[in-house]
């Protein structure tokens, strides 16, 4: 009997596919060629597909004919596996990787104006404290607040300094590499 | 670019010249292919269209910026949903004026983004023999389809080196996979020997990946049972004891019925599309599927594949007939299969009620020209009633015969197709069965056939009506008919006559064969206006929505 082929029998022993819908956050890493139009193909694509794109990053990488894109979409509403096989049949996706979330290092940064009347101020600059954030601008009345990590840190956050009068906030999407062995 | 199209071996282009894409047109001077003048841009593309589906090769077409461009949006998209591979060479305003809303501009490539397998946007000179030669390898590889080069005026000028380049292009983000994994395989080859109502459901892949034979080779180890889409027909040799007809909204009771009770099927570039699966949660209930095609997207897209096979399928299916043969399969577990489907094919023939007096059934006549070109014709057609009665009666032997629009379903390539297939084909009869309502779309284009020579045969099945909206109305819409009518305007033999076309019109059956005979015997282009029975319905058909088992007529 060959290895690769399993003695089947009866056609009932045959699953079907699965992986349609994943029911978790998925976070994409596209290499793309540093071309004009890849960003509108690949928003064009999405829209067109029906998917919604949580977020998007993209910048440079250490290949100056390279760009990274770092997509964020939600695997409960769209089926993963037909959004990457249709992101790698562009021609100016080079590469493309579903990170495994074990195996990531995801980083977002936000900015937080807060409003920061004297009486509050103090609480506001020990929540960024704790979540190692930067209070980058201060005014009498308002306060903005630096805070880079990953997605869900950026939401505590979010809700700490909400009821304090959250004035405006800004979200860079996350971006992120694979973890490399320990060993090396 | 003229060079680099050389080495592509480009024989005709396509096209019509404009101010910004003067300097291409002032280099097709005594270029190496001829370049044919069509009437309207539409017509070109679909002309580079129809000589890429006759000839398996890459179809060009040239158009200057702005309206040009514009005008094909239409081909370009046929070619991406029916997957032809085409070259669309298009001139842009000067570099300096881009972006300013110049004259003649438009962003044909940001139009084209979501309907393009690729485009590329030359901005320097130097880019163009490259973006050529990238632009072959892209639209003939893998999956066909569709691309644009779109050059600024002022480039297109420039003087540049170019060494020919005959190298196949590297690019870092294309890589089509062609063969399958042999695993994956085997698997496949013990599903079929297990199979007892297996169904092979060939697509218009079959035809790209020049398999027929293949296929044929597969399908004859032990008698199992083929179905074609409307894209796959002639990629087995039809009629046969074997083939139960086309599949879908308007195929056999056979094939649809034979889906629906199916354990196994095996699709072979075949993409499954609505028409075919029509109510997706009852599609083929009781089937496991075998899905082979070379755009892995296509996987398990509309419906889960249980064994997936990412790639060519000609040597998808050389390496399956092999182990599958080699597997001795036993053909008698097919015996009760077979008796059931004979028994469908005995009580639902293909059918129509001929008429008591004189007039012209739509079916009768595909049949007299089945008749008169002994199934050997190409036949391109246009989008309705008449394109299904063609893909019902008449019998394609080979592959690369039946030229139409399938998934774009765009009214006016009928004419355009047949142009373009003659002169890939210029040794076959090449008939365009067309409806009224098409041919007026694109009729301009008889003077391209009657300038340049094209000997194309027009059968125009006139029925006064856009008679597959016309059917739709009645069935689904209470009979509430709107916007159908085509009356009696034009007058098509005097149009045709007006064009330098021959042209004659038959309404009385007994004249039929004759009629059509002699329009085929012809020695130029030639139009023969077939007055048909307005009010015929097409048959059977699943209503859009509804599963197999539900056909209906
Ligand atoms: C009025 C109207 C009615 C219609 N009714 C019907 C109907 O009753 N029945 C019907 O069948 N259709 C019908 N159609 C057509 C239908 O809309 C689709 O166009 C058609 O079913 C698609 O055919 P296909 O699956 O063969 O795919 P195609 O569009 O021909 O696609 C080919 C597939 O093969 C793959 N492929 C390409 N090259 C290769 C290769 N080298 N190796 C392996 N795979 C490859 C591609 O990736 C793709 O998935 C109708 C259309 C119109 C306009
Ligand atoms: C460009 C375009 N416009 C509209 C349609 C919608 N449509 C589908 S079939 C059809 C009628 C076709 O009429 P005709 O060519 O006379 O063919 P018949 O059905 O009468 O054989 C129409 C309008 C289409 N497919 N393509």
């Amino acid at each position: 009997m060959d290895s690769g082929a399993p003695n089947l029998t009866e056609l009932d022993q045959l699953a079907a596919e699965t992986g349609s819908l994943t029911g978790r956050k998925h976070l994409l890493s596209l290499t793309v060629e540093n071309k004009p139009g890849v960003l509108a193909r690949i928003a064009g694509l999405f829209s067109r597909r029906g998917f919604n794109i949580d977020t998007l990053a993209v910048g440079p990488t250490e290949d100056p004919n390279f760009s990274r894109m770092t997509i964020t979409i939600d695997g409960a509403k769209h089926p993963i596996d037909q959004v990457t096989k249709q992101l790698n049949k562009l021609i100016n996706v080079v590469k493309l990787r579903d990170m495994e979330p074990r195996e990531t290092t995801a980083r977002e940064m936000a900015l937080f104006k807060v409003s920061a009347p004297v009486e509050s101020r103090h609480e506001i600059m020990q929540f960024a404290e704790i979540f190692r954030g930067r209070v980058v601008d201060v005014s009498r009345k308002s306060m903005t607040v630096e805070v880079t990590g990953p997605a869900d840190k950026i939401e505590a956050f979010e809700r700490m300094v909400r009821p304090h009068g959250l004035i405006e906030m800004v979200r860079t999407g996350e971006v992120a590499l694979g973890r490399s062995p320990a060993d090396s | 670019m003229m060079e680099a199209l050389k080495v592509e071996g480009v024989e005709y282009i396509f096209g019509i010249p404009g101010g910004a894409n003067l300097p291409v047109y002032d280099a097709v001077h005594g270029a190496d292919f001829t370049h044919i003048h069509a009437r309207h841009e539409q017509g070109a593309g679909h002309m580079a269209e129809g000589y890429a589906k006759a000839s398996g090769r890459v179809g060009v077409t040239f158009a200057t910026s702005g309206p040009g461009a514009t005008n094909l949006v239409t081909p370009i998209a046929d070619a991406q949903m029916d997957s032809v591979p085409t070259v669309f060479i298009t001139g842009q305003v000067r570099t300096d004026l881009i972006g300013t809303d110049g004259f003649q501009e438009a962003d044909i490539t940001g139009i084209t983004y979501p309907i393009v397998k690729h485009s590329l946007m030359v901005t320097e000179a130097s880019q163009i023999p490259e973006y050529v030669h990238e632009a072959f390898q892209i639209a003939s590889t893998g999956r066909p389809g569709p691309v644009l080069i779109d050059v600024p005026q002022d480039l297109g000028r420039a003087e540049i080196d170019y060494e020919p380049n005959t190298k196949p292009v590297e690019l870092a983000g294309y890589k089509p996979s062609v063969e399958g994994n042999i695993n994956q395989i085997k698997i496949a080859a013990k599903a079929l020997a297990s199979a007892t109502r297996p169904v092979i459901y060939a697509g218009g892949g079959v035809i790209n990946a020049e398999a027929s034979e293949e296929l044929r080779e597969l399908c004859l180890v032990d008698d199992l049972p083929v179905t074609c889409t409307l894209m796959g027909l002639g990629s087995f040799p039809a009629p046969n004891e074997q083939w139960l007809g086309m599949l879908g909204m308007h195929g056999t009771r056979a094939a649809n019925y034979a889906m629906d009770e199916a354990d196994l099927i095996v699709a072979v570039g075949a993409r499954f599309d609505d028409r075919i699966t029509g109510k997706l949660s009852e599609f083929a209930p009781n089937a496991k599927f075998i899905h082979i095609d070379i755009d892995p997207a296509e996987i398990s897209k509309n419906v889960a594949a249980h064994i997936p096979i990412v790639g060519d399928a000609k040597a998808v299916l050389t390496a399956l007939t092999s182990e599958y043969r080699a597997l001795q399969p036993d053909g008698t577990r097919l015996a009760e299969w077979w008796g059931r489907i004979s028994e469908w094919r005995k009580e639902y023939p293909l059918t129509y009620k001929d008429s008591k007096d004189s007039t012209i059934k739509p079916q009768a006549m595909i049949e007299s020209l089945n008749r008169a070109t002994n199934g050997e014709a190409i036949v391109t057609s246009d989008v309705g009633q008449h394109q299904m009665w063609v893909a019902q009666y008449y019998d394609f032997p080979q592959p690369r015969r039946w030229i139409n629009s399938g998934g774009l379903g765009t009214m006016g390539v009928g004419l355009p197709f047949a142009i373009g297939a003659k002169i890939a084909c210029p040794q076959e009869t090449v008939v365009c069965v067309t409806g009224d309502g098409s041919l007026i779309m694109t009729v301009q284009e008889l003077a391209t056939a009657v300038s340049n020579d094209v000997p194309v045969k027009v059968l125009l099945m006139n029925n006064g009506h856009y008679g597959m909206v016309r059917q739709w109305q009645e069935l689904f819409w209470d009979s509430k008919h709107v916007a159908i009518e085509m009356g009696e305007s034009p007058d098509w033999v005097k149009l045709a006559d007006a064009f330098g076309c021959a042209a004659a019109r038959v309404d009385d059956k007994a004249d039929l064969d004759q009629a059509i005979s002699d329009t085929l015997a012809e020695e130029g282009p030639a139009l023969l206006d077939v007055r048909v029975d307005p009010t015929e319905n097409c048959y059977p058909m699943i209503p859009a929505g509804a599963a197999a088992r539900d056909m209906v007529g």
